[in-house]
């Protein structure tokens, strides 16, 4: 099962001759009317974010990148989501490692645990952290307001995507191939290092992107868990709402064009990906 | 009457699928479309059924013209290589489809549905669902599937072309058996020479998006227009300067006026044929030429690898009109 | 996919199943089980205290409201589009396919303030004539659907678009040329193809929809029976240490999210019971 699985690079359905066909009248219509809709949701707005950035000059943009509290928040903001990624990269591959190759009681209950920081509430989410890393936690591990609880929180809200990329692919992935490398003398571990971990590389890849986008613009989870104390848990996202809060949309505009460059990133990354991966057949 | 194609041109951006194609298939016939892979046939077979358009020229089904009619109105029945079976409905909601569509009473439809999967031996399958059955049943209940809206023309696209070979050969039977029970005008794509030559009545072949040759079976095999049909249509090998059959070769040990000579450099025997390589000792041409003789015809010749021997072309055999 | 006999266990999968085993336990199942806990901390009182409370009713039925109409104009747009993204040939269609996914990737508190600019009643690019034609979007029932639909746009479409690639367009053809027009092959062949990977982005969106938060706040201006949805709420009443009406939405919220994904785990067919 996948939610929100995004579509891992790899992945892809095998294609029959697919056929496609020029527009026609009605469907010509039909895509005038999406992209309309598309473009009043999501392009214009977002385009007038890069707009209003823009409007204040360099000069608003840089003095409000320089200023140290945004400064700080963007820099915390970047290292917890890179630490993060980095740590799913690794238990991310490892979880989609056990869900296809083992088998045990409760297997399947896991698949749905995996998915829950994709359903859950962000507001929720950071509810739940902090009744187990909170003030009354009962480990008596407590990270409210600290550093750390941006990282747990980072680190909940995007536990499936390296998990979900890599599983169908390494569904997928043929066991031939592992049996002719080990009749071929090579050991597990050289197997894993040679044979399995490239042909998982662009989905890991992919999953990082997302983890890490997903990461740097994440809010919901950390309201009620970090604090969001200025120049020590107040992350981006946290930023650009005071400066709106503040009637300073310049301001806003400024640091969410950092996040959408970002985001746009993480995606064309994505597409190459899937590039290089469609090339490799 | 029958199918009327005249002047047709299809290009894929750059590529040319088809070029001046003009082409009259007989009514009542069973005609087979044979050529290499992306010769053009599948598509020309595609303009036809009006699933694919065509840049220019004129199509006429039944002395009536289809160029610009849609697809879902040209009545045509068409049989996909993969089937194309509706997996969330029954063999039996597959067959009645084209039948509900076109809104006929509903014991009509039942009557005609019993009918059909009882003329395609399916009718204990009439419950189950496509994935439940076989490839060559699957490929049967497309064929019932096409023949319920009682088409003017059948058109079947490679129709056994995912099947394993000993089914492929079972539904060809099948298929000219039918096609004798049915006569409707029927157009098949292959690229299988052996099918093409043994269901259909006649054949055409295509090539680069051209038409190299159209006749009968017999007429093709015996008298073909070009090289391309010659070795199109089954093994050749070149003696001399011309491309011929290796069975139309005469090979002797005793010298005299031959084509080549040489000595059998290989010798493989494949159940009562056997299969000679001759290596002329000509230093112009000195490719090995492919011989097959049968087992009783080498025994008496006393043939042995290492032998010298001499080669010419057999009276009658197969050549390229000129 | 080839059939495969399980590997051989050894020490390391038993060390893999405990870390991941862990790792999901401490991360997830253990954090998300003590809100049951503490909602539950004195029977039924604090299920019954957030229901009687009318800020958390009005939320409720707002979230439901505006995640019904997200989703549907989402489902609407989404099959639209996926069948043009898939079935046709237009320039620009790459640039577009890869542009539906942004909305994954993109802060909601972005989000918010990219509608805020387009829609906002004085000073949007949109809001002043919306406005004066009668409709307030911006801190309004109808915003907050904005902003729900923007982030769960991908989601239908994200799980149409492989399965109309895997399914082809043969059997569309075959209907076609059987004589069936266009509606009648969508109504009959195509739909009922995509039937479970629609319920399946229905359920997604769905679940996404009433659990949006950061674009909401945004754009709802945060107006206590107005424009307050269940998200919100939350916050609210756990910032006015009205922790246990708090846990008990969020119960609820959580209860939803959950109950979409296992019912959507048992509807799915394990597999495509495609033979060829």
């Amino acid at each position: 099962m996948t939610v929100d699985a995004p579509v891992a690079p790899g992945a892809a359905p095998k294609r029959r001759a697919r056929s496609v066909t020029s527009l026609t009248r009605s469907s010509a219509l039909g895509l005038g009317i999406a992209l309309s809709w598309f473009s009043l949701l999501v392009l214009i707005p977002l385009a007038l974010i890069v707009i209003q950035s823009v409007d204040g000059g360099w000069a608003t943009f840089r003095d409000t990148l320089t200023n140290p509290q945004t400064a700080s928040a963007l820099r915390l903001t970047v290292t917890q989501a890179l630490i993060v990624t980095l740590i799913n990269v690794v238990m991310g591959t490892l979880i989609a490692w056990v869900l296809v190759r083992d088998s045990f009681w409760g297997k399947r209950l896991l698949e749905v645990v995996i998915d829950i920081p994709f359903a859950l509430p962000t507001i929720v989410a950071g509810l739940v952290l902090l009744s187990l890393y909170g003030p009354d936690s009962p480990l008596g591990v407590n990270v409210a307001n600290t550093e750390r609880s941006v990282f747990l929180a980072l680190l909940f809200v995007t536990l499936p995507f390296v998990v979900r990329t890599v599983q169908p692919v390494l569904m997928e992935l043929d066991r031939d191939v592992e049996e002719a490398a080990a009749s071929l003398g090579a050991s597990r571990f050289t197997t894993l290092r040679r044979i399995i971990l490239p042909s998982l590389a662009p989905a890991i890849t992919a999953g990082a992107a997302l983890s890490f986008a997903r990461g740097i613009s994440e809010y919901g989870s950390l309201v009620l868990l970090s604090g969001n104390l200025p120049g020590k848990t107040e992350v981006a996202s946290v930023r650009i709402l005071t400066y709106i809060e503040n009637g300073n949309e310049a301001a806003a505009a400024s640091v969410a064009v950092i996040l959408l460059v970002v985001a746009l990133a993480a995606i064309v990354l994505l597409q190459v990906l899937s590039a290089v991966v469609a090339r490799r057949g | 009457m029958g199918i009327e194609i005249r002047g047709v041109n299809k290009n894929f951006g750059d590529f040319v699928a088809l070029q001046d194609i003009d082409l009259s298939i007989p009514s009542g016939q069973l005609t087979a479309l044979l050529g290499p892979s992306g010769g053009g046939k599948s598509t020309l077979l595609r303009i036809i059924a009006g699933l694919e358009s065509s840049d220019s020229g004129t199509i006429e089904i039944e002395g009536v013209d289809a160029t610009g009619v849609p697809a879902q109105k040209r009545n045509v029945g068409f049989v996909f290589q993969h089937y194309a079976a509706f997996k969330h409905m029954t063999v039996a909601k597959n067959v009645a489809f084209g039948l509900e569509i076109r809104k006929k009473p509903k014991d009509e439809v039942k009557r005609r549905v019993d009918e059909l999967l009882k003329l395609v031996h399916l009718e204990q399958f009439s419950h189950r669902l496509p994935a439940q059955l076989s490839g060559g049943q699957r490929q049967r209940m497309a064929l019932a599937r096409a023949l319920a809206i009682e088409p003017s023309v059948l058109l079947l696209d490679e129709p056994f072309g995912a099947l394993d070979a000993k089914v492929r050969k079972e539904l060809r039977d099948w298929l000219r058996r039918l096609h004798d029970e049915v006569h409707v005008t029927t157009v098949f794509v292959t690229h299988d020479q052996e099918e093409a030559l043994e269901v259909s009545d006649s054949l055409v072949v295509i090539n680069e998006g051209r038409i190299e040759q159209i006749g009968t079976p017999d007429d093709l095999y015996d008298r073909p227009a070009s090289d391309f049909v010659l070795s199109f249509l089954g093994p050749v090998t070149t003696l001399g300067d011309r491309l011929i059959r290796p069975h139309d070769i005469d090979i002797t040990r005793y010298e005299h006026a031959a084509t080549a000579s040489g000595r059998i450099t290989r010798w493989t025997r494949v159940g009562f044929e056997i299969r000679l390589e001759v290596t002329p000792d000509d230093a112009l041409r000195p490719d090995p030429v492919q011989v097959v003789v049968t087992k009783a015809e080498a025994t008496a010749l006393q043939l042995h690898e290492g032998d010298l021997v001499w080669l010419r072309p057999r009276v009658g055999a197969d050549a390229v009109s000129r | 996919m080839a059939s495969r006999a399980a590997q051989p266990r050894t020490p390391g999968t038993y060390v893999r199943r405990l870390i991941v085993v862990g790792y999901l336990f401490l991360l997830i199942v253990w954090p998300v089980s003590l809100v049951v806990v503490k909602t539950f901390d004195g029977g039924l009182g604090n299920i019954q205290g957030a229901l009687s409370d009318p800020e958390v009713v009005f939320a409720l039925q707002l979230t439901v409201y505006v995640a019904v109409w997200a989703v549907a104009i989402n489902t609407v747009f989404g099959v639209g589009i996926s069948l043009l993204l898939v079935r046709y040939e237009f320039p620009g269609r790459r640039v577009l396919s890869a542009l539906i996914d942004l909305p994954l990737s993109v802060s909601p508190v972005v989000v918010g303030l990219a509608l805020l600019l387009a829609y906002a009643g004085t000073d949007g690019l949109f809001g002043p004539t919306l406005e004066s034609a009668g409709l307030q979007v911006a801190f309004a029932p109808a915003g907050i659907i904005l902003a729900t639909a923007f982030v769960s746009l991908p989601l239908v479409i994200r799980e149409l678009v492989p399965v109309l690639q895997e399914i082809g367009t043969e059997q569309e053809q075959a209907a076609k040329s059987l004589g069936a027009g266009p509606v009648q092959t969508f109504r009959r062949i195509t739909l009922p193809s995509i039937k479970w990977a629609l319920v399946y982005g229905v359920v997604l969106s769905l679940a996404r929809s009433l659990g949006e938060f950061g674009a909401v706040k945004v754009i709802s201006g945060n107006i206590a029976q107005q424009t307050q949805t269940a998200t919100l709420v939350v916050e609210e009443k756990y910032q006015d240490f009205e922790q246990g009406t708090a846990y008990a939405t969020s119960f609820l919220l959580a209860l939803i999210a959950v109950a979409a994904l296992v019912v959507v785990t048992i509807l799915r067919p394990k597999d495509d019971t495609d033979g060829d």
